[in-house]
């Protein structure tokens, strides 16, 4: 019998975009209040699990295309970059700084290099997640 | 002026408290898994919302902080509270979890035969 998951697919298409919203707001908010890229990158995950749930796997993987494996190497690379990037100012590894710069819109703004870091942790959450829920989800056909 | 609106706060999260407290004697006291879930799904979700719509307005009004995750908190909850309760009553009756005994009409019960037809 054909399954009818008409309400439940409706409502994934609309809180799919808050959970998101909601993860990169954790993300970017981690330098000074709770958040970070851990938890924000597990938020990301269980947006994608919600899309998994709601639609099949075969689906979810022609919205993202993505090698969460090479999510996950790409993550590690970045972090391990920004660490060594402190190398070429003569400072120790992964010493982190940051400046007060005026961007258009947001004004006067602080940059932490400790936010590539972070992207690193993020992608590497993402990718370590949804390797290991769609390995175990894969067997079937 | 302000001791009124914290009066007024106090009272929208004490009805949300009260309506999450009905729909907990509303699991133990009703009969089915059906009549729960709709005890739980649409009484505990105005409860919810009502606990944050009191704490948002304190700390908008009293502190001046405004904080856009309990918005985001409402309009979730609100969206996605009774997808789950629709969900979980679905999954109950797909595994022919009974009704009431003295339940009077179940209009999906030969839904199959009706699939049939419309298929013919």
């Amino acid at each position: 019998m054909k399954t009818n998951d008409l309400i439940l697919q409706t409502a994934t298409k609309i809180t799919v975009f808050i959970i998101l919203a909601y993860s990169l707001n954790l993300f970017f908010a981690g330098h000074n209040t709770p958040g970070g890229g851990f938890i924000g990158g597990l938020i990301s995950a269980a947006a994608i699990v919600l899309l998994l749930l709601a639609f099949d796997m075969k689906t979810v993987n022609k919205i993202l295309p993505f090698d969460f494996k090479k999510v996950a190497a790409l993550g590690l690379l970045i972090a391990a970059l920004t660490g060594m990037g402190s190398f070429l100012f003569d400072v120790p590894f992964l010493t982190h700084t940051f400046g007060h710069f005026d961007l258009p819109v947001f004004g006067d703004t602080e940059l932490a290099t400790a936010v590539l870091f972070d992207t690193g942790v993020y992608l590497v959450v993402v990718g370590v997640t949804l390797t290991i829920i769609q390995t175990i989800g894969e067997d079937d056909d | 002026m302000i001791e009124m609106l914290k009066i007024l706060f106090a009272v929208i999260i004490l009805f949300g408290a009260l309506l999450s407290v009905l729909s907990a004697i509303g699991i133990v006291r009703l009969p089915d898994v059906y009549t729960r879930n709709h005890a739980v799904s649409k009484s505990a979700t105005l409860g919810v919302l009502s606990i944050l719509l009191g704490t948002f307005l304190y700390f908008w009004i009293i502190e001046g902080y405004m904080n856009f995750r309990v918005i985001l908190g409402f309009v979730f909850l609100f969206m996605t509270s009774p997808v789950a309760g629709h969900l979980i009553s679905r999954a109950a009756y797909n595994s022919k979890v009974p009704l009431w005994e003295k339940s009077v009409r179940d209009d999906l019960k030969d839904k199959d035969k009706h699939a049939k037809k419309l298929s013919q």
